[in-house]
């Protein structure tokens, strides 16, 4: 028996291999987006993971503030089991370099092996170095051993010869080891300007790119919502054409508890099948995506990921689960329906739900509140999660709104019609409006989101090539590779250019917090091109003559402090905030002192760069010349063109994954449609009929049935553009301050969303396309049987 | 970081027994070597000699509590130069021994920061919060703890220096591999123990060792057996026999006074009577120990059989009790047992 029912309940599939096809592909797309983005994200978190793993960082209490190795020691004579740890960037390049004390550092899997010959004495004298399999270091460095363990982009040395190539006495934290005795003196009353840090579990660099991940997983999820409108349509769809099926084997004797079970069976399968598609879709979109977001999170971020994927059994199980899920989701309702479903009750086309105007009341209301929500937390609600939950509330009320709104544009064009068969166009549109409402609101998802995330794009796109071409003043840009070298070269070019501009820079605490401090002499260069976005009166004369600073806008924001307030700059004390400069794709706080000031602070900090200001068509000979002079590398002598192309090269990186994802959700919202048409194409043919017995030919039909797909997908549309310039605004102005602590004015792009706007048409009319094509071809016979069956 | 393989790498750059036991047997390359008829400089010779490739300050107490309870106390800091030019590598080994336990603690240090090294006045050696401190070696204060037990003691000299060999130049294996040597073996220690049950006071005595050389060992010599007894006449008697290769036997007989005489090969019988299965080696922990020309023949035991030091380099160091001719404390080191 139970053989036969499952028969006769798959058989619909094979009639209906299209809806079938639209169930296993709109939940394997909605799996894939999701597990896709997923498997990125954990890809991504585990080389942070390792990375702080690195020396069990992420588990130890650590001492941070002004320390030396000479503190280290002071620590260890009074019984504090600690290590010492300095962590900075290598110069010239993203890696992460961390440098260790092998004699004290905890065991750990991750660290080098010490044990060849020469291998710690080369290590303690600096002329060995730990590398990832990944890093290459510049020419010039100690002999880099590969160590296959490491997290990727790390290098790692002793301390004092990290000491050396960062160029400062101090260490970054004392890491405070298992087995402290409790008599100790506190290490807060040893030394005073230092404070003791309990471990949070995560590390700086996975709470620095919280908000890219953030970034991705909401788009992941957006993705998945748009896969599941497409299959609870194609689910409630197969109900329905199923409930003379089902009342048929009730009434065969089939108790509804077996029905029950066998069509969850049933979704069980779908899950199964669906859910390992999507699982290899998932791999193939991360696979795929992955290059780009190492190469983001590293440009972005200095962050080492990995660009090959190693997932877990978690995460092949997650996909299985959200396809589940998803199902469950979608087809419970059915479900639901079919248990309470008495035996001979009437199997009514029901034609999807009904339009009711409580329905439509509930949406509207609903989609309200849920806009004036996110409208209160874009104004005064505070930090990232807020910021997307905002953008949630944004997107979802819009997407409520959308029936009701279409609802009532349609009944006032049906009131104003003239004519039966314009008045039956308008009510027959009308009359569609719930089938379709999941999918358009799929469309307006993915369309508001596409707005939203161009618009995004294209202000940041302006205002960083605007602000790049400000800062990057100087014509040509040199490197030395040590102090020697610079002062040649600095002698070599100093009567062949109109200015030299030394660029010297310290890593130090900035309010508590790591970032740099640059040197800058007084120039006009600076004077004339330094947008500020904020300033006291005679900033450049106070700087100059070493009043204070200028912070950048992260730093500024991240702490609130703005010009006139003071601020702490580690070892360069506590400073009056001069201005405050936009500083695009730095996620960390910076300031700049004047290079007098700058060079009292911190003696030991080499100047290594250039900036040299000549007549641009001099520019290539020069480059020439010092080129063969000082047997430079392209990499070392940078002229402004090369800075500013490699520059957008980053920026570009950065918007890649978004961008793609995108498209991609574009994508799937067009199939959403395309299969809501398709379905309710299959539908309508009882209301198609009378209209085609009393005269309208086919073509006139199929005709209109395309206009009116047009016409719901323009409606969309432009509902579609103010909610992405919602998003939009949201984006720049409270997730983009919170993520990166900058904020973006928003530069409108018309063009750019009527672009959007006629592709969405397109893509409607594609949809609508073979529906269409379908009732134009279908044969008068098919049409005619309607009147036949008693339905 | 992988300490075990790190230091293996410093101590221990070839194999085991080609090279003596602790990587003591390598070449001397560069390194200053022990010349004979040496002069001491105090107090800069109580001081670190980096241009030497290893030196260390070594002291061991045997003492007694009330109630007459024998225990014994280690501490121990070892310099090691990886090349004649540096970098200098500390290390520091930390023991403590009663009849049915053995504490053992290690630390290691680089050398260029100030969290170990040595000072020679005032003096002090120390690694971590590990110290030994005084003026000079007259009267020391010594303090250690492993975390879990640790001790403090005073210790004051009750005679002089004693010079070890030829004058101080101790010569380690009979083609002349050689040390610089000398002893403070008549300290009278008071002091607390600070053991798991609580704090046990305790009096007894104690030894300091300075030792440094570049090339101690023969290549081929395996370990040794060295003792430091305090005999009931007052006298004390410093023994060691290098194992492998032609084997090497020496002693210190030290008079009451602190007159020391020398004497060479046969002249000390040292035999293992008994052994026990320590860490899964067989280890002597019974031992005759004879020097007839002074009329001493003494039968050696383990206060604890279980003195392990589990450090990177392990090795069995305990204190013991001696009986025949003469009844004795002391201490005891093995070294090189597989």
């Amino acid at each position: 028996m139970n053989r036969a029912a499952l028969d006769a309940l798959l058989a619909h599939w094979r009639r209906h291999p299209l809806q079938l096809l639209t169930l296993v592909v709109g939940l394997a797309l909605a799996t894939g987006l999701w597990t896709g983005v997923q498997a990125i994200n954990a890809q991504a978190r585990l080389s942070y993971a390792r990375a702080a793993a690195t020396l069990g960082q992420d588990a130890l209490p650590r001492l941070e503030g002004p320390l030396t190795l000479a503190d280290f020691a002071t620590a260890r004579r009074a019984g504090w089991p600690v290590t010492p740890v300095i962590e900075g960037r290598v110069p010239g390049t993203h890696l992460r370099l961390l440098g260790i004390d092998p004699f004290t550092a905890p065991p750990s899997a991750a660290t080098p092996d010490l044990s060849p010959e020469d291998a710690l004495t080369g290590f303690l004298t600096g002329d060995l170095v730990f590398v990832a399999p990944d890093v290459t270091l510049p020419e010039g460095w100690p002999e880099a051993r590969i160590a296959p363990d490491l997290a990727p982009g790390l290098v790692i040395a002793d301390i004092a010869a990290a000491q050396a190539i960062l160029g400062t006495q101090e260490v970054s934290r004392l890491m405070v080891l298992p087995g402290v005795r409790p008599d100790l003196r506190p290490l807060t009353d040893l030394f005073p300007d230092t404070r003791l840090v309990q471990p949070t579990g995560s590390s700086d660099i996975a709470r620095l790119t919280d908000s890219f991940h953030l970034n991705l997983t909401a788009f992941g999820l957006l993705a998945f919502a748009v896969g599941l409108f497409i299959v609870h349509a194609a689910i409630g769809l197969a109900f329905e054409q199923r409930r003379p099926l089902f009342r048929t084997l009730r009434a065969l004797g089939l108790p509804a508890r077996r029905l029950t079970f066998l069509l969850a069976v049933e979704l069980a399968a779908f899950t199964l099948i669906s859910g390992t598609l999507g699982i290899l879709l998932g791999y193939l979109v991360a696979a795929l995506l992955l290059p780009g977001v190492a190469a983001t999170l590293s440009g972005l971020y200095g962050a080492g990921v990995a660009d090959t994927l190693s997932l877990s059994p978690v995460w092949w199980l997650s996909g299985f689960a959200m396809a589940g899920i998803g199902l469950a989701v979608a087809g419970g309702q059915s479900l639901w329906q079919l248990v309470r479903l008495p035996v001979l009750a009437p199997a009514m086309p029901r034609a999807w739900a009904r339009a009711r105007a409580a329905t439509l009341m509930r949406q509207g209301i609903g989609g309200g509140g849920l806009l004036i929500v996110a409208g209160a937390l874009a104004l005064f609600g505070n930090g990232l999660v807020i910021g997307f939950v905002c953008l949630g509330a944004l997107l979802l009320g819009a997407a409520l709104l959308l029936p009701p709104m279409l609802s009532g544009v349609l009944a006032v064009g049906a009131s104003r019609a003239r004519g039966a068969v314009a008045q039956w166009l308008w009510a027959d549109a009308r009359q569609q409006v719930p089938g379709l409402s999941l999918a358009l609101m799929a469309l307006l998802l993915a369309l508001a989101a596409n707005v939203g995330v161009s618009t995004m794009v294209g202000s940041f796109r302006a205002t960083f090539t605007g602000w790049l071409d400000q800062r990057l003043a100087s014509e040509l840009y040199l490197y030395a590779n040590d102090a020697e070298e610079a002062a040649e070269m600095q002698a070599y070019v100093i009567d062949k250019v109109d200015a030299v501009l030394p660029v010297a820079s310290a890593e130090t605490v900035l309010e508590g917090a790591t970032g740099d401090v640059f040197g800058q002499v007084d120039h006009p260069t600076f004077r004339d091109n330094w947008p500020l976005l904020d300033a006291v009166p005679g900033v450049w004369d106070r700087l100059a003559t070493g009043e204070g600073a200028l912070i950048n806008e992260q730093l500024a924001r991240r702490t609130g402090l703005w010009a006139g307030a003071e601020v702490d700059l580690g070892r360069a004390g506590r400073q009056q905030v001069l201005g405050v400069y936009s500083d695009y794709g730095n996620p960390l706080g910076q300031a700049i002192l004047t290079d007098t000031l700058f060079r009292q602070t911190f003696p030991e900090a080499v100047t290594t760069t250039f900036g040299l200001r000549l007549d641009p068509a001099d520019v290539p000979a020069l480059a020439r010349d010092l080129t063969e002079r000082f047997d430079l590398p392209p990499r070392r002598i940078e002229d402004q063109a090369g800075i500013k192309a490699f520059s957008l090269n980053v920026f570009e990186q950065t918007f890649a994954v978004t961008a793609s994802l995108n498209v991609l959700t574009l994508g799937v919202a067009a199939f959403a449609l395309w299969a809501s048409l398709t379905t309710l194409g299959a539908m309508r043919v009882p209301q198609v009929a009378p209209v085609w017995a009393l005269g309208m030919t086919r073509s006139r039909i199929a005709l209109a049935d395309l206009g009116r797909a047009l016409l719901l997908a323009a409606f969309t549309a432009v509902l579609a553009i103010p909610t992405g310039i919602a998003l939009a605004w949201v984006l720049l102005a409270v997730v983009n301050v919170q993520a990166f602590g900058w904020r973006l004015p928003l530069l409108p792009d018309p063009a750019g969303w009527l672009t959007l706007a006629i592709w969405s048409m397109v893509a409607a009319g594609l949809a609508a396309a073979l529906p269409a094509w379908r009732l134009w071809r279908m044969a008068p016979a098919d049409l005619v049987k309607v009147f036949a069956h008693e339905r | 970081m992988n300490v075990r393989a790190l230091i293996a790498a410093l101590w221990l750059a070839l194999p085991l027994h080609a090279q003596g036991f602790a990587g003591l047997g390598q070449a001397a390359d560069g390194f200053a070597l022990p010349t004979p008829n040496p002069t001491f400089d105090f107090p800069a010779d109580l001081g670190a000699h980096d241009d030497y490739r290893i030196e260390w300050w070594y002291l061991t107490a045997s003492v007694q509590d009330a109630d007459g309870q024998q225990y014994g106390v280690q501490w121990t800091l070892f310099r090691s130069a990886l090349t004649p030019t540096g970098p200098q590598v500390w290390m520091g080994h930390f023991g403590l021994t009663t009849p049915d336990a053995h504490y053992t603690g290690e630390r290691f240090a680089r050398g260029d920061v100030g969290q170990a090294g040595v000072t020679p006045a005032p003096f002090e050696a120390w690694i971590d919060d590990w110290s030994m401190a005084g003026d000079d070696l007259d009267a020391l204060t010594l303090r250690a703890s492993n975390g879990e037990v640790g001790y403090a003691l005073d210790l004051t000299a009750q005679g002089p220096l004693v010079f070890h060999g030829d004058g101080g130049f101790s010569v380690k294996s009979a083609s002349g591999q050689a040390s610089y040597y000398y002893s403070q073996p008549f300290y009278d220690v008071t002091g607390t123990l600070d053991l798991p049950d609580g704090p046990v006071s305790v009096t007894g005595k104690g030894w300091l060792d300075r030792e440094w050389s570049s090339q101690p060992l023969e290549a081929d010599q395996e370990g040794w057996d060295w003792f430091s007894l305090y005999l009931d006449d007052g006298a004390r008697l410093m023994a060691f026999s290098l194992r492998g290769g032609e084997g090497f036997h020496y002693a210190s007989y030290i008079a009451a006074d602190g007159t020391m005489s020398p004497y060479y090969g046969d002249a000390l019988i040292a035999e293992p009577l008994e052994t026990a299965t320590v860490a899964g080696r067989n280890v002597p922990v019974r031992w005759r120990l004879a020097l007839p020309d002074r009329d001493i023949d003494l039968t050696v035991d383990a206060v604890n059989p279980d003195s392990w030091q589990a450090t990177l380099f392990p090795y069995w160091e305990g204190p013991v009790t001696a009986t025949g001719t003469h009844t004795a404390t002391g201490y005891l080191e093995m070294t090189g047992y597989e």
